[in-house]
């Protein structure tokens, strides 16, 4: 994994384009500090921040085919490219060196915007033709690795992090857009293309999108994750287990390459262990795992990762968190994420990855990506559950299943089982809602909405419409389970769970995130099994738990899912309140933002002092208004000017 | 009864609606309908029952029908106390 920036002239090239480049890159130094490489011709700046994972040194990009026509930076990793280089080297294609990059100018040569079909991998890929005069900017199919781009003063600039496209030039605009402020306080992430800067936008995962003298094109999907129609015959079902144990070996193996040491995080849930199973199956290697304790009991999961970590003879260590751990990292973590977070779930994982590192691992490989296509997520219980009570609204016994959802919680919305019924909508029909399972977590925005200023709700806005009008057409003519699944991967997990708990949080510590799952074999495999499959009644990951029996312990296998959760409110005000926070939601400064309604916001602090028990939504409430004011203070406030006179790791410059 | 009606409708301002002056609130209006408090508000809203007034709500009486206005509360503590 790495940085990439850059730069295409549509109209007029930055002014000092190579400091400028320069800048954009410093700024990435976090995702590649092994050295840096710089392309510039009259129309394109390429610019890449590396990190030595695959790659030796003399991998550094920007990389160009045969005659130097075509040129690439790109972030990630291909890794079936020894596969496609003996196909290229067949045909006459000649490689320069090692790196598994170098296949895409070749591969480019041969299919055009095609090979991107040919790839099996996680990247960010800006590619320039410098015949056709044309930059290619391409994101993996499942939004592992990050881009971004925005056009101001007749140049189009792009990113692997936004920051780095407010670094390239003071010029370009820093604002946050209030109606994605309104959509990540109703979804916990923006919709599509958008970002929370205005005019600046994201690459969708799968999709590309190319730059010319004519401007910018729209964004075009060269992959679709399309749900296929139950079948027929009935297929066995351990038939179906065997061949994904096959598969997701094979994913585990491809991503196990690498000149460096690789880790593994081990949460002691399901997911992680079966990837660290499939890793002591491959490799001979000693394995390091890492993992989040929490010194709260209610968030610990201490005793199940030493179990895992047990059988599977790893070389485990944890991190403990304390409320204040969180607290204190909290403004990193938010410069890292680029966008408002609800929960603070990512600033364990950003302490995490600093270990890993500090133990000399620049690679983890993560189960990510599992509860999103094998059906593990609580919410697609929760609404498998509903709709069963649906069906008969009045039965007593139906109505006590919603009793077995989030045993776990201390605040669990099911104590009472006749709130809980009119909270969960259960008389609402599945098929007459396009969100059914989604509905009654978002009714939460609302309410946090609330919170916001007069003036950003001014306009007449519904998150719900841009939602419905992003992914009404891909989820029409599929029932409540596979629509609540398709929600989940496409706008979740890229824009939420990949982004800032995984790239952002691993790439703060130079760490690469590897994720087995998220192969595009494995989930066009998950798209094609039965809904019935992947949840049995409510036995979440039916499928998959079937596939791994034998490789894990019984009690991980049969252990009921406890989702990754953080402490939020009390990390801030379970002691000490730090100065930065005090200040962020100070009336003061929450006058300076213009942001949200400094009584409301002073009400709610009050709570969070008195320490009484508080509901999700304070929780999300207050994360959501601190992040949001940490990253006005460290984005539109202050913006980066630390880039030295000289970067002193340049190691390649081309000019042409 | 005046007196806790003002109790219930300062507790449920102060601490779900955080606005005080925007959200005009009725004593017959459902909270769960206004997604005033969600269904863990309710148990908020309980442990703040039990501690003010005293009392103990069983789970059987965490229903919608004693605690999902400010006058049903109102009655429904009148009914617990008397």
């Amino acid at each position: 994994m790495s940085g990439v920036a850059g730069y295409f002239n549509i109209q007029a090239a930055p002014k000092g384009s190579l400091r400028s480049l320069e800048q954009m890159v410093w700024s990435l130094r976090h995702r590649g500090p092994d050295g840096f490489g710089f392309f510039q011709d009259d129309l394109t700046g390429l610019g890449r921040a590396h990190l030595c994972t695959t790659e030796p040194e003399i991998g550094l990009q920007p990389l160009c085919n045969e005659d130097q026509t075509v040129w690439v930076a790109a972030d990630g990793e291909i890794y079936n490219h020894t596969d496609l280089r003996s196909q290229l080297v067949q045909k006459g294609h000649r490689f320069a060196g090692d790196s598994d990059m170098e296949v895409l100018v070749h591969l480019y040569e041969e299919k055009d915007v095609n090979f991107l079909s040919e790839l099996n991998g996680q990247y960010a890929i800006a590619l320039y033709d410098t015949r056709k005069q044309v930059l290619l900017l391409a994101r993996d199919r499942m939004g592992i690795c990050p881009l971004f781009y925005c056009c101001h003063g007749g140049s189009c600039y792009f990113a692997s992090e936004m920051k780095a496209v407010f670094a390239a030039d003071r010029s370009v605009p820093c604002q946050i857009n209030s109606q994605v402020l309104q959509d990540i306080f109703t979804f916990w992430s923006p919709v599509g293309a958008d970002t929370i800067f205005t005019g600046v936008e994201q690459v969708q995962p799968g999709h590309f999108v190319e730059v010319s003298r004519q401007g910018i094109s729209q964004q075009r999907p060269y992959w679709h994750l399309t749900y296929a129609e139950e079948p027929v015959d009935p297929v066995s079902e351990e038939e179906l287990a065997e061949e994904l144990q096959t598969l997701l070996t094979d994913a585990v193996r491809l991503r196990l390459q690498a000149h460096v040491p690789i880790g593994a995080y081990l949460s002691g849930g399901l997911d992680s262990s079966v990837v660290t199973a499939l890793i002591r199956r491959c490799s001979a290697h000693p394995l390091s795992t890492f993992a989040v304790a929490f010194e709260d009991a209610v968030y610990d999961e201490r005793q199940k990762q030493l179990r895992v970590s047990k059988h599977l003879q790893t070389e485990h260590e944890q991190i403990v968190c304390r409320y204040a751990d969180i607290a204190r990292c909290f403004p990193r973590v938010i410069f890292h994420t680029e966008t408002p977070i609800l929960r603070t779930a990512p600033a364990p994982l950003f302490l995490l990855s600093g270990l890993a590192r500090k133990r000399g691992c620049p690679v983890i490989l993560s189960g990510e990506g599992a509860d999103e296509i094998f059906g593990g997520y609580d919410l697609f219980k929760e609404a498998k559950v509903r709709a069963f009570i649906s069906v008969q609204p009045d039965s007593a016994c139906r109505a006590m299943l919603l009793k077995r959802l989030y045993p776990y919680l201390a605040l669990s919305p099911t104590r009472s089982a006749s709130f809980a019924k009119q909270f969960f909508a259960t008389t609402v029909h599945p098929e007459s809602d396009l969100f059914y399972a989604h509905q009654p977590r978002w009714k939460n925005g609302r309410f946090l909405i609330g919170f916001l200023s007069d003036a950003l709700t001014a306009d007449d806005y519904s998150p719900l419409e841009k939602m419905r009008g992003f992914v009404a057409s891909s989820m029409h003519g599929q029932d409540f389970f596979t629509r609540a699944q398709y929600v989940e991967s496409r706008l979740l997990l890229p824009n939420y769970l990949l982004s800032s708990q995984g790239d952002r949080m691993t790439m703060a510590h130079s760490v690469a995130g590897r994720y087995p799952f998220l192969d595009h074999r494995v989930v066009e495999f998950a798209a094609r099994v039965p809904g019935r499959l992947k949840m049995k009644g409510l036995q979440e990951k039916y499928l998959l738990k079937k596939a791994m029996r034998g490789l894990l312990p019984a009690a991980t296998v049969q252990r009921k899912k406890q989702p990754y959760l953080a402490p939020d409110i009390p990390s801030f005000f379970g002691g000490a309140v730090p100065p930065y926070v005090e200040h962020l939601l100070s009336p003061g400064y929450l006058n300076t933002t213009g942001l949200f309604k400094p009584a409301m916001v002073t009400n709610l602090v009050g709570k969070c002092r008195a320490g009484s028990r508080q509901g999700f939504r304070e929780n999300m409430a207050l994360v959501g208004i601190l992040s949001t004011q940490s990253l006005y203070e460290q984005f539109v406030e202050n913006r980066l000017t630390d880039c030295p006179e000289s970067l002193g790791k340049t190691k390649k410059i081309i000019q042409m | 009864m005046q007196e806790n009606t003002d109790k219930i409708r300062d507790f449920i301002i102060s601490n779900f609606l955080f606005d005080t002056e925007e959200t005009p609130l009725e004593n017959d209006t459902s909270f769960l309908e206004q997604g005033i408090i969600d269904s863990t508000g309710v148990l908020e809203l309980v442990e703040w029952l039990e501690e003010t007034f005293s009392i103990k709500v069983t789970d059987e009486e965490l229903i919608p029908e004693n605690l999902d206005s400010v006058n049903r509360l109102s009655r429904f503590i009148a009914r617990k106390t008397s």
